[in-house]
């Protein structure tokens, strides 16, 4: 009796010891950014703060490497079979956090949930045919076309278990348009390095190490606390303090300073992703205007009268210091089929002709709209909002401002309840097909359109559209990119201000790599 | 003069109000002429700031994104070195510092008033009618008081802005910003009127001439409004004058945090806030202006208040 009890304290007390070890090289990691994941359902919202927490929990097929080549993930080989099936090996040994082991019915399953029409991941997938288990580890992908880009697609598509999918009731995505709650909202059951442990919407999610993870990692975090801060005062005055290790996205005003600073370190690099103005193009008449009975925005010379007032080099000087590289072209640097001279040609500002645009097409004094506008999501939009209001004013198109978090700017203007809106696009796939179909393509079903809501339709444009998912030559396919650019800028779809170019700031015992995509990878960033 | 020329049979208001106590103890208190002529310059400054501003920060397609940024006119080491045309400086978007300043100010002191003379009116309304009445109505009414003091007025004020907010659509939240402010302020600060004005009636209903209008079957509104209320309004008017402080403070709370004016009509809250997310950058004048301005503006009225409560306490005299 009293031998198994002295056992017992025993036990505890190694016990004890062995937790103290752990807690000795237990690294905890603590970042921020201004807004936080909208969901955590992996096929719902393609927007990267949701990303940027997901792809810590969740893993692809294929992913993206440190210098965005694509490398293997969940599959460790992939090959065509013919022109259109791809043949896909997956890793062995793969559990999700649960426990479940990942297989190719997951894989089959994870496909046919993006497609559902509350995805917005269908733009990764919507060429696919079928999704065909060949035996637990093998999986074949066949394409209703052959498709030049489906890997580079397939960097971004989330894996998910199909069993607890269905145990919990979450085999559809989330409908967040209309705010549906689901299990998946809240709960994540991924195969990536770190598991979800803990969620608070707009007050922290924790992640923690997923013992089983399949790979070696270079990461020492054990847990990595996620506190979005809207403030960007307070977001940098916690990264000062050592109340956090990292922010993505310290405020451009303060990146001289934080050089500066001992103790913290700022990588800075471009990120592929452009800042532009969209206009409602499609209704008969404005939503938010003085003009009734019809849309100005319908008019190209208005367009481009808006385009001619913007002053994309004040903005990069003073809106946002220098960390901006002005843009004229529709797609950023970096991705295929990407023109130097359009994208770099000179935009001066030219408020005479723009008012004579005005002039002729009917708006001699100008006219009233409101712009939709996020405070939390690129950097410093809202102060990029003001400063657009400011200089169209001087041509006498007078903007309201609506600036919300991005929280509930997007589901606004994703109920197309816009009529002028300040948006950010990024190409994860780095190709130029992915901003087409989404921004520009008519909307129609699946992933066509399913972001235009500037409401754009031109026949001529889907045409060319259309040729790029079809066509195989790459110097052919580069042509019609090339056409479908050209098109763009003289139609002024949107009008361009600037690709971001992104600093990072954190304390200097931490080591990050830093992605063109904006995306930190936890599992490359060490604690020292 | 003028008055007593004019009107040589008695003293006049003015010659009353010279020969007063009050206008006594006020000449013999610098602090109060120096805080009486701060706040006057304020109100000036504030009312005629559309005449007196070098610049008009809301007319937008007179800004220059060029000048942003730009140091107040004696500094010229910073990236952007001061002009002369801004004296203070500018702001992210090339608006003049001491513009904006003077129209914030102007919707803080707007805002400030309108929410003391809504707490003042129910503050007295309710107050006078727990006081004449009593029993139930004074219990009742007292309670609801007592409740309210339990909670932070700031906290009362986030509430009823928060109500608003949820039950509006955005796009009408901003015209109406303003009021909602105003009615939120108000809300959470009648109690300190509503229990002065109550304590005095108290004292004021048993004396002989409340006691002879009742007799005489004067409806009781016109005893309470006709009778008492000049009697009380004394007290009224000192926390009045401190509650006015509080209310622009309270406003800036709120505007700093981000749920009072929107930033297309800054008040100095909100010029503060946008302000000091260029702390760190050093561009320190477009919060420090700011606020240093609302500081003087509410010390100047707090020592008036002072002095007002001290010059009409018999006690002190």
């Amino acid at each position: 009796m009293k031998a198994s009890r002295l056992m017992g304290a025993f036990a505890a007390g190694v016990a004890a010891l062995a937790l103290m070890a752990s807690a000795a090289d237990a690294k905890t990691f603590r970042w921020s950014v201004a807004g936080d994941a909208n969901t955590m359902d992996p096929h719902s919202q393609n927007a990267g703060p949701t990303t940027l927490v997901l792809r810590q929990i969740y893993e692809p097929l294929v992913a993206r490497g440190k210098n965005a080549e694509v490398t293997p993930r969940l599959a460790t080989e992939w090959r065509q079979v013919d022109p259109t099936t791809w043949r896909f090996t997956l890793r062995r040994g793969v559990s999700f956090h649960n426990g479940n082991p990942f297989n190719a019915d997951d894989v089959v399953f994870s496909i046919r949930r993006s497609l559902a029409p509350t995805s917005q991941y269908s733009i990764f997938t919507d060429t696919i045919q079928e999704a065909r288990k060949v035996d637990d580890l093998t999986v074949d992908i066949v394409t209703k076309v052959p498709d030049p880009v489906l890997i580079d697609k397939l960097t971004s598509l989330f894996m998910m278990d199909e069993e607890w999918s269905k145990q919990n009731n979450v085999e559809l995505p989330q409908d967040f348009r209309n705010r549906q709650e689901t299990f998946a909202v809240r709960n994540t059951n991924g195969t990536g390095p770190f598991f979800l442990h803990e969620r608070v919407v707009d007050q922290r999610t924790v992640l923690r190490r997923f013992a089983n993870y399949h790979s070696q990692i270079e990461s020492n975090i054990t847990e990595a606390i996620f506190r979005p801060i809207t403030a960007d005062a307070t977001r940098v005055s916690a990264l000062r303090s050592g109340d956090l290790d990292f922010i993505l996205d310290p405020p451009v005003q303060t990146v001289e300073q934080l050089k500066r600073e001992s103790g913290l370190r700022v990588l800075e690099g471009p990120e592929n992703r452009n800042i532009f103005i969209g206009m409602d193009q499609g209704s008969p008449e404005l939503q938010y205007s003085n003009i009734k009975g019809r849309n100005p925005f319908q008019d190209v010379r208005v367009r481009r009268a808006v385009s001619l007032a913007i002053d994309v080099e004040a903005i990069r000087a003073r809106t946002m210091r220098g960390l901006a590289v002005p843009s004229a072209s529709f797609i950023p640097v970096g991705t295929r089929g990407w023109i130097e001279e359009i994208a770099r040609k000179p935009r001066p500002v030219n408020r005479e002709q723009a008012r004579q645009l005005l002039t002729e097409a009917g708006y001699a004094q100008g006219f009233e709209v409101t712009m939709d506008c996020s405070n939390n999501r690129y950097i410093n939009d809202d102060e990029i909002c003001q400063a657009v209001a400011a200089m169209l004013a001087q041509i006498g198109i007078r903007v309201q401002l609506n600036i919300q978090p991005f929280a509930q700017f997007l589901p606004k203007i994703q109920r197309n309840d816009t009529s002028m809106f300040l948006l950010g696009w990024g190409v994860p796939t780095f190709d130029a097909l992915y901003s087409f179909q989404s921004l520009v393509h008519t909307r129609t079903t699946g992933s066509f359109g399913l972001w235009n809501h500037a409401r754009i339709s031109n026949p001529q444009m889907d045409a060319l559209i259309q040729q790029m998912i079809v066509e195989l030559d790459p110097a052919k396919r580069n042509q019609v990119i090339g056409q479908a650019l050209r098109l763009f800028d003289e139609q002024v779809m949107y009008v361009m201000l600037h690709e971001q170019v992104i600093p990072w700031a954190m304390r200097a015992n931490v080591t990050a790599v830093h992605t063109i995509n904006n995306q930190l990878e936890l599992q490359w960033t060490v604690v020292n | 003069m003028t008055s007593q020329t004019a009107a040589p049979a008695g003293p006049t208001a003015l010659q009353r109000f010279f020969d007063s106590d009050i206008w006594w103890s006020f000449r013999r208190n610098p602090v109060a002429i120096g805080a009486a002529v701060v706040t006057l310059l304020t109100f000036l400054g504030a009312g005629f700031a559309p005449w007196i501003a070098p610049h008009n920060p809301y007319d937008l397609a007179s800004l220059n994104l060029m000048d942003a940024g730009r140091a107040p006119y004696w500094l010229d080491e910073t990236w952007q070195p001061g002009d002369p045309r801004f004296w203070l400086g500018t702001d992210d978007q090339g608006r003049d510092i001491l513009s904006t300043i003077l129209y914030g100010a102007r919707v803080s002191l707007l805002v400030g008033f309108l929410a003391v003379v809504f707490a003042m009116s129910l503050g007295i309304l309710l107050g006078l009618a727990a006081g004449f009445f009593g029993g139930k109505v004074d219990a009742f009414i007292m309670r609801i008081a007592d409740v309210m003091l339990s909670f932070p007025a700031i906290l009362v004020a986030l509430l009823i802005d928060g109500v608003f907010r949820v039950s509006l659509p955005s796009d009408m939240h901003q015209e109406i910003a303003v009021y909602v402010l105003v009615l939120a302020i108000g809300f959470s600060s009648w109690v300190n009127y509503g229990r002065t004005v109550r304590g005095s009636t108290l004292v004021e209903k048993s004396k002989e001439y409340v006691q002879a209008a009742r007799v005489i079957g004067i409806h009781p509104a016109k005893i309470m409004l006709r009778h008492i209320l000049p009697n009380v309004m004394g007290p009224v008017l000192v926390i009045a004058t401190i509650n006015l402080a509080t209310a622009i403070l309270t406003e800036a709370t709120l505007s700093f945090l981000g749920v009072g004016v929107p930033p297309t009509q800054p008040s100095l809250g909100t010029l503060i806030r946008v302000g000091n997310d260029f702390l760190f950058s050093g561009e320190w004048w477009m919060t420090l202006f700011p606020g240093a301005a609302l500081v003087i503006m509410v010390l100047a009225v707090n020592l008036l208040g002072d002095w007002l409560r001290d010059a009409l306490n018999p006690k002190l005299r």
